[in-house]
C-alpha cells in the first residue's frame, strides 16, 4: 500500500466527490462530509508530503505502463508542497462554504463540483505527462464553469461567458501546442520530453511551440495582456467560489509555467527575456489597474494579477535564488490570496456591501475581527515579519545578481503599489466613518445568524492567518523548502532520472 | 412531433438499439467500440424515444432520474482502479483479468467493469444534458 | 493529403477564432466548437498521416509483423472529443441562460460586471 501513497490524495478526492453525489439533496450530510474529508485530506496530504520530504522524488506508473509509454505521477517537493497547500486552502474553504454557500446552491451539487475541482487541482500538480495536463487542466476549468454559474444570477452569467471563452480559448491553445510537440518529438511524458525537445533540429518551430504553451498558461495564470477575464469574473460567484479560484485557479496556470519552462524548454534567452517583460508588465498594469477600484472584490481580483507577476519575473530570471522567490511567493500568495476572498465575502455578511465607499467603521464595531483581518492584508503588502516580505528579498537580490533593474522596480513600484490600495482599504473599510448601505431583504446579516454558523466564518480565517503568520514567522523553514524545490527546478536532471531511471543503469 | 410511424418504430428501436450498444461496450476491448460510444448509442437511444413520445414518458420509462447514474459509473470506475492496488499493491489502474474466458463476454478483468462505469457516466452525463435543454427550451 | 489537411485545419483555426471575435453568442459557441474540431485535426495530422495495421501484436508472434498505426494520436483525439463534447454542452446551456437572463444576445451589452458597485 506504500508504493502508491502519492496517489492517495487524489484518490480521496474522487471518493469525496463520488460519496457526496449520492447525497445530492441532503444538505447537512454534504456540509459534514466535506469538512470531515478535508480534514482527513490535510492530514493525509502532510503524512505524504513528509514522506516526500524524506525519501526524495516518487513516482507511479499508472497502469503499470512503463515510463515514458504510460501516463506517470510525479511527487517531486514542488509537486506534493503545491498538494498540501491545496488541502489546507480546500479544508478552509470547505468550513467557509458550509457557512455561507446558501442551501439553493447546495443542492445543485455545490460540494460534489467544489471536490472535483480539488481533484482537477491536485492532478495537475502531480501529472508527469503533458496530455494528462491538459485532461486535469480541462477537469478544474469544468468545475470551475459550474461554480462561476450556480446561482445563475445576471451578473455571474455574463462574467461566466467571458470567463468561458478565454479559458477555453486558453485550452484549445494549449492542446495545439501540445500537437505540435507530439509531432516534433512523438513524446508526451515530460521528462522524456525535456531530452527530446533539446535534441529537435528546428529551434524555430521548437520557439513557437513554447509561445503557444506561453500563451495557453499565459491566459490561465492571468498575466499581462491576456488577463482581462479575471476582473471580469472573478467577483461575481460567492465570495467562498472566489478565495478558491483567487487562491488556487491562477497559480494553477502559474505551475503549469513553472513546470514546463524550468523542465521542458530550458536555456533559452529569448524565451526568459519575455518572461521577464510579461511579468514586469504584470507587475505594473495589476497594480494600477487596483488603484481605481471600488469593490473590495474587485482590488482583490487586480491584486492576485499584480503578485501573478512577482512569479513570472522570478521565472524569467531563471537563477536558484530567483526561482526560491517565485516559489516562497507562491507558498505565501496561496493562503494569503484564499483567505483575502474569503474577509470579502465576510465584510460582505457584516454589511451587506463590497463597495468601499460605503463601508466604513468596521474597526469601531468589530475590533477583534479586524485585528485579525489585519494579519492576511499586511502579509500581503509584506511588512516585515509577515510572510509577504521574505520572498520579495529573495526576488530582489536575484534582480540585481542577473543585473535586470526593470525587474527591481517594478518590484518595488509593486510592492508599493500593493501598500498604497491596502492603506487605502483599511482607512475605507475600517477607519472612516460609515456611509449609506441600503438595507438588503432576505439577507441572513452576520448578526442575525446563530453563534455556531458565526463561528465557522471565522474559524477558516483564522486558520488561514495562522498558517501566514507561521510563513512569516518560521520563513527560515519555508526558505528551506523553497530552496531544495528551486535547487531541484534549476538541475532538470534529476526529476527526469526519478522517471525514467538512469541511463547508464538501465542497460 | 408525435407521428404514428416514428412512435411505433421508436419502440421497437429502443430495445434493439440497447442491446446494440452493449455489445458495442463489449467488443470495445480489441475492436472499434467501447463505453463511451456504447453509452452514447444508449443514450441516443433514449432520445429518439424521447423524441417520439414527448419527455414524460422517456422519464417515466426511465424509472430514475439519469443523473443518478453518473456517482453509480464513477464508483464502480473508481473500485475498478482502486482494486489493484488493494488487492495485489499494483498501481493504480493496473488491469487485472481472470485466468479463463468467460463464454459470450469474453475475458474479463477490471478494465471491462472501469468501461461499464463508462458506460452508466456516458449515459447519465448526456441524458441530464439533453433533458435539461429540451425542458428549458 | 497532407497539405489538404493543413489547409483544412487553417480554415477551421480562422473560422473559428473570426466566430470568436463576433458579437453574437450563437456565434460564440458555432467558434468554439469549429475551434475545437481543428485542434483535433492537427493532433491528427501531426501524428502522422499513415496507412497501417491496428498496432495490435498478434498472439502467436513477439512483435509487429507490418507497418503499424500510430495509436497514440487517435486516444488523445478520442480524449480531446470527450472533453470538447462536455464543454460545448455547457457552453450552449450557460448562453441561453445568459440570453435568457440578461434578454440580449449581444455581447458589447453584457457588461454589468464592469459597472462600479
Amino acid at each position: 500500500m506504500m508504493q502508491q501513497l502519492i496517489l492517495y490524495p487524489l484518490l480521496l478526492q474522487l471518493l469525496l466527490s463520488i460519496l457526496l453525489m449520492f447525497f445530492w439533496k441532503k444538505i447537512n450530510w454534504q456540509r459534514g462530509i466535506s469538512i470531515c474529508g478535508s480534514i482527513v485530506h490535510l492530514a493525509l496530504s502532510a503524512y505524504v508530503f513528509n514522506y516526500v520530504w524524506r525519501n526524495g522524488t516518487q513516482i507511479i506508473e499508472a497502469g503499470s505502463w512503463e515510463a515514458p509509454f504510460g501516463i506517470v505521477f510525479v511527487a517531486d517537493t514542488l509537486a506534493i508542497t503545491l498538494v498540501l497547500l491545496t488541502s489546507i486552502a480546500g479544508l478552509a474553504v470547505s468550513i467557509f462554504s458550509a457557512a455561507s454557500i446558501i442551501p439553493d446552491r447546495l443542492k445543485f451539487g455545490y460540494f460534489p463540483i467544489f471536490h472535483f475541482l480539488l481533484l482537477g487541482l491536485i492532478g495537475a500538480f502531480l501529472t508527469g505527462d503533458i496530455f494528462n495536463l491538459y485532461v486535469w487542466f480541462e477537469i478544474i476549468i469544468i468545475s470551475s464553469f459550474v461554480l462561476i454559474t450556480l446561482g445563475g444570477e445576471k451578473a455571474q452569467l455574463e462574467g461566466a461567458v467571458k470567463y468561458f471563452t478565454l479559458n477555453f480559448l486558453a485550452s484549445m491553445i494549449f492542446l495545439t501546442a501540445i500537437a505540435v510537440l507530439y509531432g516534433l518529438t512523438g513524446s508526451l511524458n515530460m521528462a522524456d520530453l525535456a531530452g527530446k525537445v533539446a535534441a529537435v533540429e528546428n529551434r524555430a518551430l521548437v520557439e513557437i511551440t513554447a509561445v503557444l504553451f506561453l500563451i495557453g498558461f499565459g491566459i490561465k495564470s492571468a498575466v499581462f495582456p491576456l488577463y482581462f477575464w479575471l476582473p471580469a469574473s472573478y467577483h461575481t460567484p460567492p465570495s467562498a467560489v472566489s478565495a478558491i479560484f483567487g487562491g488556487l485557479l491562477t497559480k494553477v496556470g502559474v505551475y503549469a509555467l513553472i513546470r514546463v519552462f524550468s523542465l521542458i524548454f530550458v536555456e533559452d534567452v529569448f524565451l526568459d527575456q519575455i518572461l521577464l517583460v510579461i511579468g514586469i508588465l504584470t507587475l505594473f498594469s495589476g497594480g494600477v489597474g487596483a488603484l481605481v477600484q471600488n469593490n473590495v472584490r474587485k482590488v482583490f481580483s487586480y491584486l492576485i494579477i499584480c503578485h501573478i507577476g512577482y512569479m513570472v519575473v522570478g521565472l524569467g530570471m531563471f537563477t536558484e535564488v530567483a526561482i526560491a522567490g517565485t516559489i516562497f511567493y507562491l507558498i505565501h500568495d496561496i493562503t494569503v490570496k484564499t483567505n483575502l476572498f474569503m474577509i470579502s465575502g465576510l465584510i460582505f455578511r457584516i454589511k451587506g456591501s463590497n463597495s468601499m465607499r460605503a463601508l466604513g467603521g468596521f474597526y469601531s464595531e468589530y475590533p477583534k475581527l479586524s485585528l485579525l483581518i489585519f494579519i492576511p492584508l499586511f502579509s500581503l503588502v509584506g511588512i516585515p515579519p509577515l510572510s509577504g516580505f521574505w520572498p520579495k528579498i529573495s526576488l530582489i537580490t536575484a534582480s540585481f545578481d542577473t543585473g535586470s533593474y526593470w525587474s527591481l522596480a517594478a518590484i518595488i513600484f509593486a510592492s508599493f503599489i500593493t501598500l498604497v490600495v491596502i492603506a487605502k482599504l483599511w482607512a475605507e473599510v475600517f477607519w472612516k466613518n460609515p456611509g449609506k448601505i441600503p438595507k438588503r431583504i432576505k439577507f441572513d446579516y452576520f448578526h442575525n445568524i446563530k453563534k455556531p454558523r458565526k463561528i465557522q466564518f471565522v474559524v477558516p480565517i483564522v486558520f488561514l492567518s495562522i498558517v501566514s503568520l507561521y510563513i512569516g514567522f518560521g520563513a527560515e523553514n519555508i526558505q528551506l523548502l523553497s530552496s531544495r524545490i528551486a535547487e531541484e527546478l534549476t538541475d532538470n536532471s534529476q526529476y527526469i532520472e526519478a522517471v525514467l531511471g538512469n541511463p547508464q543503469t538501465d542497460e | 412531433m408525435k407521428t404514428l410511424i416514428l412512435k411505433t418504430a421508436s419502440n421497437y428501436l429502443l430495445p434493439v438499439l440497447l442491446v446494440f450498444s452493449i455489445f458495442i461496450l463489449l467488443r470495445g476491448h480489441y475492436l472499434p467500440g467501447g463505453g463511451f460510444v456504447g453509452g452514447l448509442i444508449a443514450a441516443i437511444a433514449f432520445v429518439l424515444h424521447a423524441f417520439a413520445n414527448g419527455l414524460e414518458n422517456t422519464k417515466h420509462l426511465l424509472r430514475i432520474h439519469p443523473g443518478f447514474l453518473m456517482p453509480v459509473g464513477l464508483a464502480l470506475s473508481f473500485v475498478s482502479g482502486l482494486a489493484p492496488v488493494i488487492g495485489l499493491d499494483d498501481p493504480f489502474m493496473t488491469g487485472l483479468w481472470l485466468p479463463q474466458d468467460v463464454p459470450v463476454i469474453g475475458s474479463v478483468g477490471t478494465a471491462l467493469f472501469f468501461d461499464i462505469g463508462v458506460y452508466l457516466v456516458v449515459v447519465g452525463v448526456t441524458l441530464t444534458i439533453i433533458f435539461t435543454i429540451s425542458e428549458s427550451a | 493529403m497532407e497539405i489538404l489537411f493543413a489547409i483544412i485545419i487553417g480554415v477551421l483555426y480562422a473560422a473559428g477564432i473570426y466566430m470568436i471575435l463576433r458579437r453574437s453568442l450563437v456565434k460564440l459557441i458555432i467558434g468554439i466548437i469549429l475551434l475545437g474540431n481543428g485542434a483535433n485535426l492537427l493532433i491528427f495530422l501531426l501524428g502522422r498521416i499513415s496507412e497501417g495495421a491496428p498496432p495490435i501484436i498478434p498472439e502467436d508472434s513477439k512483435m509487429f509483423l507490418e507497418a503499424y498505426a500510430d495509436p497514440v494520436p487517435q486516444a488523445l483525439i478520442l480524449t480531446a472529443i470527450v472533453i470538447s463534447f462536455g464543454l460545448q454542452s455547457f457552453a450552449i446551456i450557460l448562453v441561453k441562460r445568459a440570453h435568457k437572463v440578461v434578454k440580449t444576445d449581444d455581447l458589447d451589452e453584457m457588461n454589468a460586471t464592469d459597472e462600479d458597485s
